[in-house]
């Protein structure tokens, strides 16, 4: 009997994550691994691991792991990539961290085009402190924050930071998709893999934004979270290419 | 030299691979100097977008062995507490320039000493310290900035150099040291797992006794640090039955009040304490055999009169205090007349 | 070898398993359940119902959050 799906190399063996049932982190960290491997980068891998549900990120993923300040993942991460470029750095942030906290990092960061990835967690929510209101939290949308959902005179809009730095000449790469289902898993899976090859190619920032289900503080079963990504959050944070500069850079560098 | 310049040139010749900063007065000559040659020296230069993403820059670069450094004056370095204490607790290395300016809030960006209590302190959140060097010339600039480095790396302890706007744009004539060719192994520097197994940085320790004995560990490093590298400097006090205690731009004034003062017959002397944490106690209780009379002169409303006080405190000796808050820069006229006073009050 | 002609078996890590059901829900085969029992966690884990209709499509591996799924071929 042959085993058909292996135990990635860079995913520690024998642990338990401590994420919630049918939490997308899970899958993110799986992901991550299998492709560190498959691109053969996991031996000069940092992760910049965030303030958020995966701030214990290192007790998972078989990589050397920094952690990071809540919203500064890019700045930590810029920093390790300049002093030494010959690392592989993955900034792994939540919605809170990237997109609230951590703004002027993450617009700055990826303005100056740092070589670097980051894997940018969206669940709607702060999960870990409970679930708050985020940036990310849909209109209408309860959380412990907005007990009678987001309203937008009082609370604002949904914020769409991936958006926003697509449209930066500095980010080579950047997409959005979905853990909450099969093909959405695979998507995922080819968007982390073409993100990673950006940095090793050197050319500059790349992004993936992951829908991530958080059934426990939507208050939810995992299978209705999985609905809720595909028939709610995907609306308003439409799956897809954002921005694909891969090529012209290529031609610059050359 | 001007010492904001020096203080590049010298971080240069310790061999920092990193400036990470941020625009403020009365700094910016450090951050302008390293954009020219810390880029040409082969080394890094990066203007962040804020207080707080330069000292995260400084986190991520020092958790790969480099030596990195930051520069600020007072409102930048309250925003940089943050990822001082992360510094602090995930025990890295890196040196934090603070060209003290008038507060508090946006104060001015007159020389002042009104950061002593955050320095020493800790600054940020938590239970930590960070060494604090408080240069008074233009070649002590040099010389301790090249120390601060060394020390950062064999207690891996972030340390700040304080300073004011004075020390920074005053130039003096200054000998640097040669480039330091060879650095201490740094073992513990986050370099990608290679064939070896993951390694982590974390601040965060959930268990209460663990992060007991952590805090412990660091204690137990900043007595190592007390021991092993407390400084000053005692200036005319082998005579003197009436001692100054002052430190930086404040000391210099206090020479020439002090010159003033032994010219009337008075014999007053200097401590100078150069490192400000650990503060210089040992020296000051021995002085206090024979000395009963101190004067603390500060650019504050009086911050490190409270570390001369509890140095002092089984001593029976009077302790008197004089300052100059908010960017007034008292003349050494100012000092010796106080000196004077006091001095015939001490004789009654 | 093609994929038709091999036999497929799913095994549950039993301990790794939290019980969300993913893999349930997501395999067309419906070759797993939620087992009456539970594991050292006190979760319902999943366990195969009908093995013999696997089919090998890998899709429970990729929606398990917790590599608590694995796919033996002969």
């Amino acid at each position: 009997m042959k085993l058909e799906n292996q135990w990635p190399k860079y995913y520690k063996k024998n642990v338990v994550t401590h994420y919630c049932p049918g939490c997308g982190h899970g899958i993110v960290h799986r992901i991550i691994a299998e492709v560190l491997e498959e691109l053969d980068v996991g031996k000069r891998a940092l992760l910049v691991c965030p303030a958020g549900c995966a701030v214990l990120a290192y007790h998972y993923l078989d990589i050397d792991v920094i952690e990071s300040a809540h919203g500064r993942g890019t700045a930590i991460a810029t920093g390790v990539s300049r002093a030494n470029p010959d690392l592989f750095v993955i900034s792994y942030q939540g919605d809170g961290d990237l997109s609230a906290i951590g703004t002027a990092e993450t617009i700055h960061s990826a303005n100056r085009g740092e070589n670097i990835t980051v894997i940018f967690i969206n669940n709607a929510v702060y999960g870990m402190t409970g679930g708050q209101m985020a940036p990310t939290t849909l209109l209408d949308q309860g959380t412990t924050t907005s007990p009678l959902g987001r309203n937008a005179a009082l609370d604002g809009y949904p914020l769409h930071i991936t958006d926003v730095v697509a449209a930066f000449p500095g980010v080579a790469y950047a997409e959005r998709v979905t853990v909450a289902t099969p093909g959405g898993i695979k998507k995922t899976k080819k968007a982390i893999t073409n993100a990673f090859q950006t940095q090793i190619e050197g050319l500059g920032y790349s992004i993936v934004e992951v829908l991530s289900p958080c059934p426990t503080n939507w208050k939810m079963t995992p299978l209705q979270a999985c609905r809720w990504v595909v028939e709610e959050m995907s609306k308003e944070y439409k799956p897809g290419l954002l921005t694909d500069k891969r090529e012209e850079k290529r031609k610059l560098k050359a | 030299m001007s010492g904001n310049h020096t203080i590049g040139e010298a971080a240069i010749r310790a061999g920092c691979k990193c400036y990470f900063g941020y625009p403020i007065t009365p700094q910016n000559e450090l951050g302008e100097y390293m954009a020219a040659n810390l880029r040409r020296a082969g080394g890094v230069f990066v203007q962040s977008e804020s207080e707080t993403a330069a000292i995260n820059m400084v986190v991520g670069g020092a958790a790969t062995g480099a030596r990195v450094m930051t520069s600020s004056s007072s409102p930048g370095i309250s925003l940089k507490q943050e990822g001082i204490s992360f510094l602090a607790g995930f025990e890295l290395p890196a040196v934090i320039v603070n060209m003290m300016r008038g507060g508090p809030g946006m104060g001015n960006i007159a020389p002042a000493q009104g950061d002593y209590y955050q320095a020493t302190r800790g600054g940020g959140h938590g239970d930590y310290r960070t060494p604090v060097l408080a240069p008074a010339s233009v070649q002590e600039l040099a010389d301790l900035t090249m120390e601060a480095f060394n020390i950062a790396d064999r207690y891996r302890t972030p340390v700040m150099l304080i300073g004011d706007g004075m020390m920074g744009q005053m130039k003096e004539p200054v000998v640097f040291p040669e480039p330091v060719k060879e650095f201490p192994e740094k073992k513990w520097a986050l370099k990608g797992r290679g064939e070896g197994p993951s390694r982590y940085l974390a601040s965060l320790i959930l268990d209460g006794l663990e992060m007991e004995r952590h805090n412990w560990k660091l204690v137990r490093k900043y007595q190592e640090i007390a021991e092993r590298e407390t400084r000053y400097e005692l200036y005319l006090m082998e005579d003197a039955d009436f001692a100054i205690v002052a430190y930086g731009t404040t000391a210099r004034i206090c020479k020439g009040a002090i010159k003033r003062a032994r010219r009337e017959g008075i014999r007053v002397g200097l401590i100078r304490p150069i490192t400000l944490f650990p503060f210089p106690t040992k020296v000051l209780q021995e002085i206090a055999h024979r000395v009963k009379n101190f004067l603390v002169f500060e650019m504050s409303t009086g911050q490190m009169v409270d570390d001369v006080k509890l140095a002092l405190a089984d001593y029976q000796v009077d302790i008197a205090f004089h300052g100059r808050p908010g960017g007034v820069i008292p003349t050494p006229l100012e000092f010796a007349r106080v000196i004077n006073r006091h001095y015939l009050r001490m004789k009654k | 070898m093609s994929k038709k002609d091999k036999v497929f078996t799913v095994k549950i890590r039993r301990d790794y398993c939290k019980g969300c059901g993913l893999c349930i829900e997501f395999c067309k085969q419906d070759v797993l359940q939620a087992s009456a029992n539970m594991n050292s966690m006190g979760y319902h884990y999943a366990e195969p119902a009908q093995p013999e209709s696997c089919i090998g499509c890998m899709i429970c591996t990729m929606v398990c959050p917790d590599l608590a799924v694995e796919v033996y071929s002969e």
